[in-house]
């Protein structure tokens, strides 16, 4: 099954083209990392993808509601525990149970804590946790293993493969190795765009939209 | 949706979740406009039901930049744009949270305040009745302006300059209703336009507020 085709996409970030030209699919079971230097636009290329921006040409095929993401913040309240967070988004995707997710993120200990206690791996852990409750398919990562220590890098990495093998996909932006041999690596670098040559310019409706 | 109203309600009540600031806000405008003007009644009582109701608008503008800034910074906003709730419901949602936990302590506590300002007793059922309708659309309107203004750095200015404009037709009618109510005048007329601003308003505003959010997304 198909969770995701990129055709040919381009992306703009503040009026300037980041990326042009890029495809891709994604299969179930699948995981994509794509690679490229700082400022290129994977960030700007995924939350297109997540369905926060829209692209300036190109298509992006994906079932929808299938897109579960996760970004450099993590949606947390410091007010809130760790459980009542993560019960939150649970019940916003849909109400699957949390304790797998915290057992998952080895977060069980922290469970009655506030979240502004945590730190900052530990809120990063809890972030990734909400990828398990939303029970989404297609999963887009932006740097998810920020501020993780080596064990919890590794631990994340064993969930993802556990979601590939329930037939979900992964797609990441990250420049650590999560110990996924079979990922696929798609490096952006080759398709960055060309000030000098615009064959085709950003989007008119850039300024107004 | 009930998930997302009960987080917004458990934050407001929790440290640092500002509840209670408008009604604090609204008792020390009562508390001082006597003090100001005189504690007679007949300087006061006239003046009773513009004040309150400026003062209700006042202290619904002061928590408004919070219904969408703390949710943009944190990333939570992002999550439920993707999430499978339509971003029109999202918006409903967090207006009502913020007119429970505003404009809702306003209308229970205006009596008591009106009496400090010396409005007539006969005055405070349409006192209460006219920021029950009128409230609503106050925090409707002011989800819009805070969606409008979501990604701005202070941006608490421009949101005041925005919203005020349209808070006026719903200030006069409330205002209205209110001093009809003290003179014993027939109250029918503003009460119906209050109304309908009101519905307009809650039927319209979220779709608006919706799409101005998922500009400041990108």
């Amino acid at each position: 099954m198909r969770h995701l085709a990129v055709h040919d996409l381009s992306v703009s970030r503040g009026g300037l083209r980041a990326v042009e030209g890029v495809s891709f699919t994604l299969d179930a079971g699948e995981a994509l990392i794509l690679r490229g230097p700082n400022g290129i636009g994977k960030t700007t290329l995924l939350r297109c993808i997540a369905g926060l921006q829209a692209p300036v040409a190109g298509r992006i095929d994906a079932a929808e509601d299938s897109v579960a993401y996760a970004a450099h913040a993590d949606g947390l309240k410091p007010a809130l525990s760790v459980a009542e967070n993560l019960t939150f988004w649970s019940r916003i995707f849909g109400g699957k149970p949390i304790e797998p997710a915290l057992a998952a993120m080895d977060l069980t200990a922290l469970s009655d804590r506030p979240a502004g206690a945590l730190s900052a791996g530990q809120k990063r852990r809890l972030g990734l946790a909400r990828l398990l409750v939303t029970g989404r398919p297609l999963w887009v990562l932006d740097e998810p293993t920020v501020s993780l220590d080596a064990a919890s890098v590794t631990a994340f990495g064993v969930v993802i493969r556990a979601h590939l093998a329930l037939g979900g996909a992964a797609l990441m932006a990250t420049h650590i190795d999560l110990g996924l041999s079979e990922a696929r690596v798609l490096d952006l670098t080759p398709h960055r765009a060309q000030p000098g040559a615009v064959a085709r310019p950003a989007s008119f409706n850039e300024a107004f939209a | 949706m009930l998930a997302l109203l009960t987080r917004d309600l458990r934050l407001a009540v929790r440290a640092g979740g500002g509840f209670g600031l408008g009604v604090a806000f609204f008792l020390i405008l009562s508390a001082l406009v006597p003090f100001g003007v005189g504690p007679d009644r007949a300087a006061l009582a006239p003046v009773a039901p513009g004040i309150l109701w400026v003062g209700a608008l006042l202290a619904c503008l002061l928590s408004l930049d919070r219904i969408f800034a703390l949710d943009h910074e944190d990333g939570s906003l992002d999550l439920l744009a993707t999430a499978p709730m339509p971003l029109e419901g999202a918006v409903a949602v967090k207006a009502l949270a913020h007119w429970i936990t505003t404009g809702l302590p306003l209308v229970l506590a205006a009596p008591l305040f009106g009496v400090l300002l010396q409005l007539p007793p006969v005055a405070m059922p349409w006192l209460v009745l006219s920021l029950l309708i009128g409230t609503p659309a106050l925090s409707m309107l002011g989800a819009f302006g805070a969606a409008l203004t979501v990604g701005l750095r202070r941006g608490g200015l421009l949101l005041s300059l925005l919203v005020l404009p349209l808070y006026i037709p719903t200030l006069i009618f409330g205002a209205e209703i209110t001093r009809r109510g003290a003179e014993g005048a027939a109250i029918v007329t503003p009460l119906v336009f209050q109304a309908g601003i009101t519905l307009a308003v809650l039927a319209l505003i979220p779709f608006a507020a919706a799409a101005a959010l998922r500009v400041n997304l990108r």
